[in-house]
C-alpha cells in the first residue's frame, strides 16, 4: 500500500534526477557553442544602443 | 507619421522609462536611507521621536523598510530589467504606454505607503504592511509590468533568452504569487483601510514567512542576480565566467529558496518537522548562492587589474563579496541551535544589512553608475573621483553597521540566556538594552556614512545630466603596477 510518505520519498528522488539531468543537459558538449553564443549576447547590440543614443540627442 | 517611419527604419530602445526609474532609484534611496538613519538614531537617543506619533519608531520602521526595498530596490529593478530585456532581446519594449503606466503607478504605490504608514495604517505583516486598497494597486501595476517584460521577450530578435532575463522573469512571477497569496484579506468595510488576513494562527505565521523569506529570495536576490549577470560582464567587458553554471545556478536557486521560510519561526508553535525542513533547505541554499557568487566573481578572472582603475567594477565585485558573506551567514543562522542565540537580537538586523547595504544597494549603485552616462548621452560619469569617494563611504558604512550589530546581537543573546544557580535570570531585559547603547551609536555612524554617500551620488548624477557642464578630468591612473 502506498501512503503519503512514499510520495514524499518519490518526490525527493524525482527532484534529484531532475537536478542531475539538468547538469548533464547544461554541460553536454553538444550545447557548448549555443551557450558560448548566449554568453556574448550582452555585447551583440552596440549598434542599436548607438542608434538610440543618436535618436535621443536629436530630440534633446 | 514621419516619426513612425523613422522608428521602422531605425528601431531604437525605450531609454526614457529606464531613465525615469534610474533617477527615482537615487531619490528613493536617499529618502529611505534618511528614514533609516533617523530610526537608528532613535534607538540610540529615544528623545528623537519628539513625542509625535507619526515619528515614532513603530511607524517609521516599516516606512524605512518599504522605502528601501520597494522604492529604492524596486525602481532599480524596474530600471535595469527594462534596460537589460531590451538590450539582450535586441528589441524595443512592447509598449511605451504600458511602461509609462508602470512607472507612474509604482510612484503612486510609494507615495501611498509614505502617507499611510506614518499614519499608523498597517496590516502588521512584516514587509507586507500596506493595506488592501494599496495591495490591489500593487497587483495591477505588477501585472502590467509582467505584460511589458514577457511581451518584450516574446517578440525578441535573438534566438536565446539571456540568463539575466530568466532571473528577472522568476522575480516578477514569484513576487506576484507571493504578494497575492500573503495579502489575501477581508476588509472590515468598503470605506475602511482595516482588513483581516484570511489566515489564522500558525498558518498565518507560516504564510507570512513563506512570503517574507521569498521577498528576500526573489525580490532582493533573484532580481539583483539578473542585474549581476548583465552588468558585471558588461562593465568587465568579458562574458560571464560560465554560462552553463548560470543555468544550474538559476534552477537550483529558484527550486530551493521557496522552502526556506520556516527558519523565521524556530522554537514557535510551528510543527517541529516544518522547522527542521526550513533549516535543512536553508543549509542547502548555500550551494546555489555561492555558485552564483563564484560565477560573478570569476568573470573577472584574468582581468583583476581592472579593479584598480574602475570604481564601478569595485562596487559590483564588493557587492558580490557581501553577497557571499551574507549567504554564508544566513544558513548558519538558520541552524536551530545558532538561531536560539541569534533570533530576536540585533544579529538579525546586522545580517539583513550585510545583504541590503552590501549586496543589494552596492550592486544597484554600481549598475546605476554604468547606466547613467548611457541614459544621459554622456561618455562617462561627471566625476570618477566622486565614485571612488562613494565606494569607500559605502564600504566603510556597511562594515561599521554590520560589525556593531554582530557585537550587539551576540551580547544580547548571551545576556538573555544567562541564568543564576537558582534558575533566575542573571540580567533584566533593560540591562541588555543599556549594554547595547555603544553599538547603537556606531550603527548610526555607519548608516549615516552610507547615506551621505548617496548624496555624493545624487550630485554626480545631477552634474552628469547637465549637458552644459563639462566632465571632470579622469583621475591619473596609478603608474605603480
Amino acid at each position: 500500500m502506498m501512503d503519503i510518505n512514499d510520495l514524499r520519498g518519490l518526490s525527493t528522488v524525482f527532484l534529484m534526477v531532475a537536478f542531475i539531468g539538468l547538469c548533464f543537459w547544461a554541460y553536454s558538449s553538444k550545447r557548448k557553442k549555443e551557450f558560448d553564443d548566449a554568453a556574448n549576447l550582452p555585447f551583440a547590440d552596440e549598434k542599436l544602443n548607438q542608434e538610440t543614443m543618436k535618436e535621443e540627442s536629436r530630440h534633446g | 507619421m514621419s516619426e513612425l517611419n523613422s522608428a521602422l527604419e531605425h528601431p531604437t530602445y525605450n531609454y526614457k522609462v529606464v531613465r525615469q526609474f534610474t533617477v527615482m532609484t537615487v531619490v528613493w534611496g536617499i529618502v529611505g536611507m534618511l528614514v533609516g538613519v533617523l530610526i537608528a538614531a532613535q534607538l540610540a537617543w529615544p528623545a528623537l521621536n519628539f513625542d509625535l506619533p507619526w515619528l515614532s519608531f513603530g511607524r517609521l520602521r516599516p516606512l524605512h523598510t518599504n522605502a528601501v526595498i520597494f522604492a529604492f530596490g524596486g525602481c532599480a529593478l524596474f530600471a535595469t530589467s527594462y534596460y537589460v530585456v531590451q538590450r539582450t532581446c535586441q528589441v524595443r519594449l512592447i509598449s511605451d504606454k504600458l511602461a509609462a503606466i508602470t512607472f507612474w503607478g509604482w510612484q503612486l504605490v510609494i507615495l501611498s505607503a509614505a502617507i499611510t504608514l506614518p499614519l499608523g495604517i498597517t496590516s502588521g505583516k512584516e514587509y507586507a504592511e500596506l493595506q488592501w486598497p494599496i495591495d490591489i494597486l500593487i497587483t495591477v501595476v505588477w501585472v502590467l509590468y509582467a505584460i511589458v517584460f514577457f511581451g518584450t521577450i516574446a517578440k525578441r530578435k535573438t534566438g536565446h533568452i539571456y540568463v539575466a532575463n530568466w532571473f528577472y522573469g522568476a522575480f516578477i512571477i514569484a513576487v506576484a504569487v507571493l504578494h497575492i497569496i500573503n495579502s489575501l484579506a477581508m476588509p472590515v468595510a468598503m470605506d475602511s483601510f482595516q482588513a483581516y488576513s484570511v489566515y489564522a494562527g500558525t498558518v498565518d505565521a507560516m504564510v507570512q514567512w513563506w512570503y517574507g523569506h521569498n521577498a528576500v529570495g526573489f525580490f532582493l536576490t533573484a532580481g539583483f542576480l539578473g542585474m549581476m549577470y548583465y552588468f558585471v560582464p558588461k562593465q568587465a567587458e568579458r562574458p560571464v565566467y560560465s554560462y552553463r553554471l548560470s543555468i544550474v545556478h538559476f534552477w537550483a536557486l529558484v527550486a530551493v529558496y521557496i522552502w526556506a521560510g520556516p527558519h523565521h519561526l524556530h522554537y514557535t508553535a510551528l510543527p517541529d518537522w516544518a522547522q527542521s525542513l526550513g533549516m535543512v533547505m536553508s543549509l542547502i541554499l548555500l550551494a546555489p548562492s555561492w555558485g552564483g557568487m563564484i560565477n560573478g566573481m570569476m568573470t573577472l578572472s584574468g582581468a583583476w587589474h581592472k579593479l584598480r582603475t574602475d570604481p564601478i567594477l569595485r562596487f559590483l565585485v564588493v557587492s558580490l563579496s557581501f553577497y557571499g558573506m551574507s549567504t554564508f551567514e544566513g544558513p548558519m543562522m538558520a541552524i536551530k541551535t545558532v538561531n536560539s542565540l541569534s533570533h530576536y537580537t540585533d544579529w538579525t538586523i546586522g545580517h539583513v544589512h550585510s545583504g541590503a547595504l552590501g549586496w543589494v544597494a552596492m550592486i544597484s549603485i554600481g549598475a546605476m553608475y554604468h547606466l547613467i552616462p548611457i541614459l544621459f548621452g554622456r561618455e562617462r560619469m561627471y566625476s570618477i573621483e566622486l565614485i571612488y569617494t562613494h565606494f569607500w563611504m559605502s564600504t566603510i558604512g556597511t562594515v561599521l553597521y554590520i560589525t556593531s550589530m554582530w557585537v550587539n546581537g551576540i551580547l544580547q543573546g548571551l545576556m538573555w540566556r544567562a541564568y543564576n544557580q537558582d534558575g533566575t535570570l542573571t540580567y533584566s531585559f533593560v540591562e541588555s538594552v543599556a549594554a547595547s547603547h555603544p553599538g547603537y551609536i556606531v550603527r548610526v555612524a555607519g548608516g549615516a556614512i552610507f547615506f551621505f554617500g548617496m548624496l555624493v551620488m545624487a550630485y554626480n548624477l545631477y552634474m552628469t545630466s547637465r549637458k552644459d557642464v563639462e566632465l571632470q578630468a579622469a583621475p591619473a591612473v596609478a603608474s605603480a603596477a
